[in-house]
């Protein structure tokens, strides 16, 4: 399979001075790899930003190459609405490891750096916020777990010198400011995270989040396994996400080893993704009416996702539909008896969500609730990059379906809510809409479904290739890097939940908006913990 | 209103007795009435997750809605430790999470009883104990009672092992 490469972005940064070589061993094609200088690094993201690109991800690797030494690289990726993504790297020096933050260019870049920073003791300069991230304070001060060379295997003691040292929150010593700490342990059934806010009266000045609680060493354990163990892993990145993250891991990996799915695998893929994403804003729109009172449309929610989840372990062997998607296909076939199944829940489902969506509008008590709450508006949704329907209620909507337009999706037609507002009702809007629209695929692949293998043969990734896959989660866009050594081992990995961008528009959001508000906005968001902290 | 309470009666009363296959439906009335006796018929659960994925937090939201009614068995969630009589934890306990997992068992009076839910709880599932990251699995962090495994566990098995825990308990009650 030869594709032609895409050369846009190279071509972009050639006007400006900014020489680039093209990575042979990195796939697919038409979302290259691109090696710069280091001192071009944060031009190449001004020249990106000049082009209206969105900041992907960025993350670092240590990578030994074919002369057995080791070499530090920083990779970001960005995308472009028609030119689609592009993945940059530099190498760092090992003596003198540092590299010039992009945060000013691309705000969302600063929380990824800090993560760089404390992974790898890559120092960011100018970065505009420098605290530890995932490394909380207690570990030990020379801890960079991605560090080749770091014992990934052993349990890390805490320093104990450090046990009692404190991250520093934004200060405030004005009298009337109070603060309120919240978490890691929250009061209901969720994940953990701190947030700390700043308030006067009932109105929320400012509201911080420390997070990094969950972090279980994902990256560092998918080194040295196979493409397999790799995938089961990634289908646990984030349980309500599994679907998305095999999918991005398995695509990835596919790409790598230069393989390409039958139409029918990709179909089916495509029903698992559409069903998650019913079921997960089903879950949510319940979940945000019950922190608004509105107890009714949690328990009427509550009970179709519980009807998908049954229907999902009789067809799928799995209520969440974990370990679905293999390499190069998909683990289950649909026979006749169970399309039809799938396709009658599917019609009910989205007459019950319209029916109920109708009641919930006309119900002034929780209208009044999520009019107007928790704004985030356009300019700062394009400034931050947001992802999937909260990018979407903001009126910033890239789509990996439609930008990426991989198999199913090249045959379907995705429509895409556009929200301007922002607030919680836009988020809940958008997500009826996405319901309705996955629906619509879901049946549409059912009735179309070509006939065809579900699995195309595994073959091992040549030594030292690497995939890039971007694909739409309910969530958003998950975008999965994997290097691969010698006998289809993983080298190294990254992956980036939509969460690690969307957790900082939910800190825009609550700003001015009441204390007992929060839960509601935070709702709406609906970020991931476990998808950020890795 | 009108709609609403039209919906409510369209769709009735869906909550299922216990699946009678595995005795579980005498293990609920026999539970039932333990919880009656030892805790005034009320048991109150405070969940952590020590570091989860959150897909087994998913399934201890099913094992709310309406079709397994958790809350017939007189089993209702916290929001805080202190009036707390069991903790449910899910996930690996991660090193980020040990201390407040600690903290909130310290917080919890007698008999603290102690459920493990998921394979991850129960021996770290796929993130492993020969991780940097990972503290251990629950049991490796605080006293555990009874464990229940899966990835996730399904509602059932999760109603199961809460009342599993009160039977096989045998601190002072
Ligand atoms: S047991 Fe499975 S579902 Fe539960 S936290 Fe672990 S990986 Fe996630």
């Amino acid at each position: 399979m030869t594709e032609l490469s895409n050369t846009w972005f190279a071509e972009r940064m050639g006007d400006h001075g900014i020489h680039s070589r093209y990575l042979e061993d990195h796939h697919p094609a038409h979302m290259p790899c691109l090696e710069i200088r280091r001192l071009d690094w944060a031009h190449a993201a001004e020249e990106a930003k000049r082009q209206a690109m969105r900041l992907v991800a960025i993350w670092a690797v240590e990578i030994v190459e074919e002369d057995a030494s080791k070499q530090l690289y920083t990779y970001m990726a960005l995308a472009h609405e028609e030119h689609r993504h592009v993945l940059l790297r530099t190498p760092i020096h090992h003596e003198n490891p540092e590299i010039l933050s992009i945060s000013q260019h691309f705000i969302s870049a600063y929380r990824m750096e800090r993560h760089i920073q404390d992974m790898f003791g890559i120092q960011v300069r100018n970065i505009l916020d420098a605290r530890l991230w995932i490394k909380h304070e207690h570990w030990p001060e020379d801890a960079h777990p991605l560090l080749y060379d770091f014992d990934g295997k052993t349990p890390m003691l805490s320093d104990p010198e450090r046990a009692d040292m404190d991250y520093e929150y934004v200060p405030c010593d004005s009298e009337s400011v109070y603060e309120i700490p919240v978490g890691p342990v929250h009061a209901g059934i969720i994940e953990p995270g701190h947030f700390r806010f700043l308030a006067v009266g009932e109105k929320i000045l400012n509201m911080e989040e420390r997070l990094g609680y969950v972090h279980k060493g994902i990256e560092k354990r998918m080194q040295g396994r196979t493409a397999d163990e790799g995938l089961t892993l990634a289908g646990r990145i984030s349980g309500d996400s599994t679907v998305g993250h095999s999918w991005a891991f398995a695509q990835a990996c596919e790409y790598a080893a230069n393989i390409t799915l039958p139409k029918r695998a990709s179909y089916l893929r495509g029903i698992l993704c559409e069903r998650e994403r019913i079921a997960n804003h089903i879950g949510d729109i319940g979940a945000i009416c019950n922190d608004a009172g509105f107890a009714f449309m949690h328990m009427q929610c509550a009970r179709l996702r519980e009807d998908m989840a049954r229907l999902h372990a009789e067809i799928y062997d799995h209520r969440l539909l974990m370990d679905n998607i293999t390499l190069g296909g998909v683990a289950h076939d649909l026979s006749l008896k169970m399309r039809e199944k799938l396709i009658q829940q599917t019609r009910d489902i989205a007459a019950e969500i319209e029916h109920l969506r109708a009641i919930y509008a006309d119900t002034p008590s929780i209208q009044e609730r999520v009019i107007g709450a928790g704004i985030v508006t356009t300019d700062e949704a394009k400034d931050i990059g947001l992802l999937g329907y909260v990018g979407r209620a903001s009126g910033h909507s890239p789509d990996e379906r439609i930008e990426e337009a991989y198999a199913p999706y090249d045959d379907l037609e995705v429509a895409i809510p556009e929200g301007k507002l922002g607030g919680v009702s836009t988020r809940v809007w958008v997500r009826f809409e996405e319901i309705a629209n996955a629906a619509r695929m879901v049946i549409q692949c059912l009735e179309s479904l070509p006939e065809g293998d579900i699995q195309t043969p595994w073959n091992l990734p040549e030594t030292g290739v690497s995939g890039f896959a971007a694909i739409e989660s309910w969530r958003g866009e998950i975008v999965t890097w994997v290097h691969f050594g010698e006998n289809g081992i993983i080298e190294c990995y990254s992956v980036r939940d939509p969460s690690a961008i969307n957790w900082l528009g939910l800190e825009l959001a609550v700003r001015t908006v009441p204390v007992p508000d929060f839960p509601l906005v935070n709702k709406s968001f609906n970020c991931s913990y476990a998808g950020h902290d890795l | 209103m009108l709609r609403i309470m039209r919906q409510i009666i369209k769709v009735g009363s869906i909550t299922e007795p216990l699946p009678t296959a595995d005795g579980f439906e005498q293990l609920g009335a026999q539970l039932k009435a333990k919880i009656k006796q030892r805790f005034q018929g009320s048991l109150a659960i405070r969940f952590v997750d020590a570091g989860s994925c959150n897909g087994c937090e998913l399934e201890v939201h099913a094992a709310n809605n309406a079709y397994y009614d958790i809350e017939r068995f007189g089993v209702s969630f916290t929001a805080s430790p202190r009036f707390a009589d069991m903790l449910l934890v899910t996930g690996p306990v991660s090193i980020n999470m040990k201390t407040a997992l600690e903290m909130t068992y310290e917080a919890m009076p007698a008999p603290k009883l102690v459920l493990a839910l998921g394979d991850c709880a129960a021996n770290c599932g796929v993130f492993g104990q020969d991780n940097y990251a990972i503290a251990g699995s629950v049991a490796d962090i605080i006293p555990v009672d009874a464990v229940v495994h899966g990835c996730p566990p399904t509602p059932s098995a999760i109603i199961q092992g809460i009342l599993q825990v009160m039977d096989s308990h045998h601190h002072a009650g």
